[in-house]
C-alpha cells in the first residue's frame, strides 16, 4: 500500500492567507465563546460532589430523581453516564453543610426506596478551594509547558520559529477549548491532560517540520524561503499524515472502548491532534514565514558544523 | 554494509530477556487473601496461627497457602467466597486485638520473587478503594499553643509568687493583666527567662492596668504547625492500621494537606469517622460545693470551675484543673463491663499517667471524678458571603462516678452509648489523638465493579488500539512495517516492565498514557521509513538509503522526543496524582520508544537486509 505523497507539491504556503482567515474565524470565534459562555468545568475544577451509581437493570432518570427530590436533594443533577444502569448524580457545593458526607447521606437515599440493587461506583467529592487551586494550578502548568518549549526551540533553530510554534501550538489549545465550550463537554482533569498531550503531540509535528525546513535551507540554496518552506512542508506531508492516522487509530479504540470516564479525554485528544496536524502544516511554517524566517537567519546553525554542503 | 558491532545485538537480546521477565509477573493472576494482624502485640504468635488454621479447617474452608512474615499472617484462597467466609469466621472467632483485613496479592511464582520481579500495583480507579485529601486546621495549631501558655503562666506567675489580675487569650496571644507595673516587670522576667524564642513579649498600660501580651514568635509557630502535621500523619497511620487496610498510601502534601489511599475499602463512612475524628479523655474532679443547675440557669460557673454537660443534658459541674489528659493512654479496648453488663472501655496508662493518677485518685479516694469525652471536627458554614471552615469541639462528661479506691494502671470507663462508640472510642484512644483536626476537601471512591470495569476496558482499548495499529503498519511499510510491529510490541513489554520494575501505580490515565505512546512510538519508525523511501526515490541505492534514512532522521527523532518529554516534565511537576501517573507512562514510553524504533528496528533491518551486497529492492 503506498499513498502518492511522493509527489505532493501543494502550495501550502501560498494558501497561507486563506489559512490565516480559517485559523482567525476559528480563534475569535473560540475566545468568544469562551469569553461568553466559558467552559463546562468539572467539579475537579468547581468543586462539589459526584457520584456515581449502578442498577442492575436500566432505571428511569425520574424516578431516581423523584426519589433524590424527597430525600431533601432536589437541586441534584441526574444523568445517564455510559449506559441506562449507571447513573452520576451531581451536587453543586453548597454552603452550610458538611460537604463530605453528603455522598453518605444521598446514597442512603437511593438505598431507602425506589429501584432494588443499587450498587456505588465511584465518589468524587473536590472542596471549593482545592478546585480553585487546580484551575490556578492547570492554567499555570500550560503557561509553563509553552514556555519552556519556546526557550528549547529557540535555542534549537531560532526565536522567530520558537514563535511560530508557540503561535501554531496556543492556536491548537484556543481551539480545542473552543470545541469543547460549543459543545459543553466536561472539562475535568483528564481533559486538561489531554490538552497538555495535544501540546506535546502537536509540537512533535512542528519541529519535524522545522527540521526539515532547516535542512532544505542549508541544501537549496537558490531557492526562496517561500519555496523552500513549501518543499520542507510536502516532503513531510507523507510522515504528518501517517503518524495522525495511526495516533488516531489508537484514540477511536480508546473513545469507543474505554468506557465513558476516559471519553472525554479521548474526545479531547482525537479534537486536538486533528487541529494540531493542521496548524503544523498550515500555521507553524507561515508564522514562521511571515516573522522574516529566511536563509541567513538559519546562519549561527551553520557554525555548529555541517558546513561541507555549503560549498558551491 | 549494514551491520552492528556484536555487543549492539546483545545488548537488544539482553533488554529483550530482562524486559520479557520482568513483565512476566502481570501476567499471573491475584490471589484473594485474609490478612490477621495483632494490634497489641504487633505479632500474630504461633498458636495464633495453628488455631487459626483449626477453626478454619473445622469449618471446611479449603486454604490455598499461608505465609507469615514475621508480623502479620496471610492466608491465600482460591476464590473470593471463600475469602469472604474465613475472614467472617476469623473475625468472630479471634479475639478483639486482632485485626481481619481482605486484600488481593500477587500470585507470582517464587523464582520470580526470588529476582524481585512483582507485577505493577493497580492504582485505586482499577482495583477500587478510598481517597482522601485532607487539610489540617493550622488555625487550630496556634490556639493549642495559647490555650497551653495560658494555663502554665498561670502556674509560673503563682510559682513566682507573682500578683496578677488574670491571665486570657484570645487569637493574637496570651494577655496578663496586673494591678502595678512592678509585679508586670518581674513576670516579664520570669516568662522571658522560660520562654526564650518561643514568644515574643510585649507590654502595655491603659490607665491603672498593666499589661504583658505573649505572641508566639514566627519561628516556632513554624515549627509546632510541622510538628502537628507529622504528629497527624502518624496518628492516621496507627489508625489505617487499626483499620486493617492492605498497602495504605499516608502522606504529605503541599503545607498542610495530606492525602490518604486506602485500596479496596468499600465501608467509606466508617473510613471518614476514623479518619477525621480527634477524641480523647480528660479527667477532671467534680466541684461538690456549688450547685450545677444553679450555673446553667446563670451561664456562669464559679471561679475554678467549669460547667459541663452530660449526654442526657444534666449539667455538672468540674474543676479546671485537670486530673490527667488522654495523652498519657497507651491502649485502650473495648468490651463488656463485668458489674454493670454496659459497654465500656478498658484503659491502660503508660507509666508517667499510672504515676500521676494514683497520685491524684489516692489524695481524693471517695471525691467525685467526671470523666470528659471531648471530639473535635471541622464544618464549612457560610459567615458574610465566605466559605469559611469552623472547628467544632464537643465536650461531654460520659461518666461521674466516686472514686473508690487508688487507681492505678488500668481502670474501665463506662457511660458510652453503645458498643460500637465503645470501639471506636478505643480505636481513637490507642492510636492516638490528632495534634489539629482536619478536614476532607477532596474524596474520591471507585467501587470494586467500576474498578473491574476500568480494568476491563482499559486493557481492551488498548488491545484494539494496538491490533489497529499493528495492521495499519504491516500493510503500509510491508517488510519494515513488520519489523516496526516487532519494535511496537517489545516497546510495550518494556514499558510493562518498567513500570513493574519501578513498582508504578498504574491508573487509568496511566494506561491512556500507554495507549497515546503507542500511538506516538510509531512516529520514529513512520520518520525513518519515509525518509528511507525518499532516498530510494532519489536513486540511492537500498543499502545506502537505509544507512541514510536512520542517520538523518535520528535529529528529527531526537528534537520531535525532546519537546514531548519536556511537555510531559511540566505535567509531571504541576499535575497531581491521575496527571502524573500519565506524565509517568508518557516519559518512560517517549523514551523506550527510542530505543525500540532506532536502536532495535536498526538491529532486524541489518540482520535482514545487511550482509545482501547484490540488495535491489526493499519491501517498504
Amino acid at each position: 500500500m503506498k499513498l502518492n505523497f511522493a509527489k505532493a507539491n501543494i502550495d501550502f504556503l501560498g494558501q497561507r492567507r486563506i489559512a490565516l482567515v480559517v485559523s482567525l474565524v476559528l480563534i475569535v470565534g473560540s475566545l468568544l465563546l469562551l469569553g461568553f459562555r466559558g467552559l463546562n468545568f468539572g467539579i475537579d475544577f468547581t468543586g462539589g460532589t459526584l457520584i456515581e451509581v449502578g442498577y442492575p437493570e436500566a432505571v428511569e432518570l425520574e424516578e431516581v430523581r423523584n426519589q433524590l427530590e424527597v430525600g431533601g436533594f432536589g437541586r441534584a443533577t441526574v444523568q445517564y453516564f455510559g449506559t441506562s444502569r449507571d447513573v452520576l448524580i451531581r451536587l453543586a457545593p453548597r454552603e452550610g453543610e458538611n460537604t463530605a458526607e453528603l455522598s453518605e447521606q444521598v446514597l442512603e437515599v437511593l438505598r431507602s426506596g425506589g429501584p432494588a440493587g443499587v450498587e456505588l461506583r465511584r465518589v468524587e467529592f473536590v472542596g471549593p478551594q482545592v478546585g480553585e487551586e487546580l484551575r490556578e494550578q492547570g492554567g499555570l502548568a500550560m503557561i509553563y509547558a509553552l514556555f519552556g518549549i519556546l526557550i528549547y526551540v529557540a535555542l534549537r533553530f531560532e526565536w522567530r520559529f520558537s514563535v511560530g510554534a508557540v503561535a501554531a501550538l496556543v492556536h491548537d489549545v484556543i481551539i480545542t477549548l473552543g470545541i469543547f465550550s460549543l459543545f459543553w463537554l466536561e472539562f475535568d482533569l483528564s481533559v486538561l491532560a489531554a490538552v497538555l498531550a495535544v501540546i506535546g503531540y502537536s509540537l512533535n509535528d512542528t519541529i519535524v517540520v522545522y527540521d526539515r525546513i532547516r535542512e532544505n535551507f542549508r541544501k537549496l540554496r537558490k531557492q526562496t524561503a517561500e519555496r523552500v518552506m513549501n518543499i520542507s512542508v510536502n516532503e513531510t506531508l507523507a510522515r504528518t499524515i501517517i503518524t495522525g492516522v495511526t495516533t488516531l487509530l489508537v484514540l477511536l479504540a480508546l473513545y469507543l472502548l474505554g468506557g465513558a470516564v476516559i471519553q472525554n479525554f479521548a474526545l479531547a485528544l482525537i479534537i486536538g491532534i486533528v487541529v494540531g496536524t493542521y496548524s503544523s502544516i498550515y500555521v507553524a511554517a507561515a508564522v514562521a514565514l511571515v516573522m522574516g524566517v529566511d536563509r541567513s537567519v538559519m546562519l549561527p546553525v551553520k557554525k555548529e558544523g555541517a558546513e561541507l554542503d555549503e560549498r558551491p | 554494509m549494514n551491520q552492528y558491532p556484536y555487543w549492539k545485538y546483545v545488548l537488544i537480546v539482553v533488554v529483550v530477556l530482562v524486559g520479557v521477565i520482568y513483565s512476566l509477573p502481570n501476567l499471573y493472576p491475584e490471589d484473594p487473601v485474609v490478612q490477621v494482624a495483632n494490634s497489641t502485640t504487633d505479632v500474630v504468635d504461633a498458636d495464633t496461627r495453628l488455631q487459626i488454621q483449626a477453626v478454619l479447617e473445622g469449618r471446611g474452608v479449603e486454604v490455598k497457602s499461608t505465609e507469615f512474615d514475621g508480623a502479620q499472617f496471610m492466608l491465600r484462597f482460591n476464590s473470593a467466597d471463600d475469602q469472604l467466609l474465613a475472614a467472617d469466621i476469623l473475625r468472630t472467632a479471634l479475639p478483639g486485638n486482632h485485626v481481619v483485613g481482605l486484600n488481593l496479592a500477587p500470585a507470582t511464582p517464587g523464582w520470580l520473587r526470588a529476582i524481585n520481579a512483582r507485577p505493577m500495583s493497580l492504582g485505586l480507579d482499577l482495583r477500587g478503594g478510598v481517597h482522601f485529601l485532607m487539610e489540617v486546621d493550622m488555625d487550630a495549631v496556634a490556639d493549642n499553643i495559647y490555650e497551653r501558655y495560658t494555663s502554665e503562666f498561670r502556674t509560673q506567675l503563682r510559682d513566682a509568687r507573682i500578683r496578677y489580675l488574670s491571665v486570657e487569650r484570645d487569637d493574637s496571644g496570651v494577655h496578663v493583666r496586673f494591678a502595678d507595673a512592678d509585679s508586670r516587670d518581674e513576670a516579664l522576667r520570669v516568662l522571658r527567662r522560660e520562654y526564650r524564642g518561643d514568644l515574643d513579649f510585649r507590654t502595655t498600660q491603659s490607665g491603672e492596668v498593666f499589661r504583658l501580651s505573649g505572641t508566639v514568635t514566627s519561628d516556632y509557630l513554624t515549627a509546632q504547625r510541622r510538628l502537628a502535621l507529622q504528629q497527624n500523619i502518624t496518628t492516621l497511620r496507627n489508625r489505617v492500621d487499626e483499620l486493617g487496610v492492605a498497602e495504605p498510601v499516608i502522606q504529605q502534601q503541599g503545607e498542610d494537606r495530606i492525602v490518604v489511599q486506602l485500596p479496596g475499602v468499600q465501608d467509606t463512612a466508617r473510613a471518614k469517622e476514623i479518619l477525621g475524628a480527634t477524641a480523647t479523655l480528660e479527667f477532671r474532679l467534680v466541684d461538690e460545693n456549688n450547685d450545677p443547675f444553679a450555673a446553667a440557669q446563670s451561664g456562669r460557673a464559679p471561679a475554678n470551675s467549669r460547667l459541663y454537660f452530660e449526654r442526657d443534658g444534666t449539667p455538672v459541674l468540674l474543676q479546671r484543673q485537670v486530673m490527667l489528659t488522654g495523652d498519657f493512654i497507651n491502649d485502650a479496648s473495648s468490651g463488656i463491663a463485668q458489674d454493670s453488663g454496659s459497654p465500656a472501655v478498658f484503659i491502660n496508662l503508660d507509666a508517667q499517667g499510672a504515676r500521676i493518677f494514683s497520685r491524684v485518685t489516692g489524695e481524693n479516694v471517695g471525691r467525685l471524678m467526671g470523666v470528659v469525652f471531648i471530639e473535635t471536627s471541622t464544618e464549612t458554614v457560610e459567615e458574610d458571603g465566605e466559605l469559611v471552615r469552623r472547628t467544632v469541639r464537643t465536650e461531654e462528661v460520659i461518666n461521674v462516678a466516686r472514686i473508690q479506691e487508688q487507681l492505678g494502671r488500668r481502670f474501665q470507663i463506662t457511660g458510652l452509648e453503645s458498643t460500637r462508640e465503645a470501639r471506636n472510642l478505643a480505636l481513637l484512644l490507642r492510636a492516638g489523638a490528632l495534634a489539629a483536626p482536619m478536614s476532607i476537601v477532596e474524596e474520591r471512591t471507585v467501587g470494586p465493579s467500576l474498578g473491574r470495569d476500568n480494568i476491563e476496558r482499559g486493557f481492551n482499548s488498548v488491545a484494539i488500539g494496538f491490533v489497529l495499529v499493528l495492521i495499519f503498519m504491516a500493510l503500509y511499510y510491508r517488510v519494515f512495517g513488520l519489523v516496526a510491529n516487532v519494535a511496537l510490541t517489545l516497546n510495550l513489554i518494556l514499558i510493562v516492565a518498567i513500570l513493574s520494575m519501578l513498582q508504578a501505580t498504574l491508573t487509568l490515565p496511566g494506561i491512556a498514557g500507554i495507549v497515546l505512546t503507542v500511538g506516538m512510538a510509531v512516529d520514529a519508525n513512520v520518520l525513518i521509513f519515509e525518509r528511507i523511501r525518499e532516498e530510494l526515490r532519489n536513486g540511492n541505492s537500498p543499502q545506502a538509503a537505509i544507512k541514510a534514512g536512520y542517520d538523518r532522521a535520528f535529529s528529527t527523532i531526537a528534537d520531535a522526543n525532546i519537546t514531548t518529554l519536556i511537555a510531559a516534565l511540566v505535567l509531571f511537576m504541576f499535575g497531581t496524582g491521575p496527571i502524573k501517573g500519565f506524565a509517568i507512562t508518557l516519559s518512560i514510553g517517549i523514551l523506550v520508544s527510542m530505543f525500540t524504533a532506532i536502536v532495535v528496528t536498526r538491529g532486524i533491518i541489518n540482520l535482514t537486509y545487511g550482509r545482501q551486497r547484490r540488495l535491489k529492492t526493499l519491501a517498504i
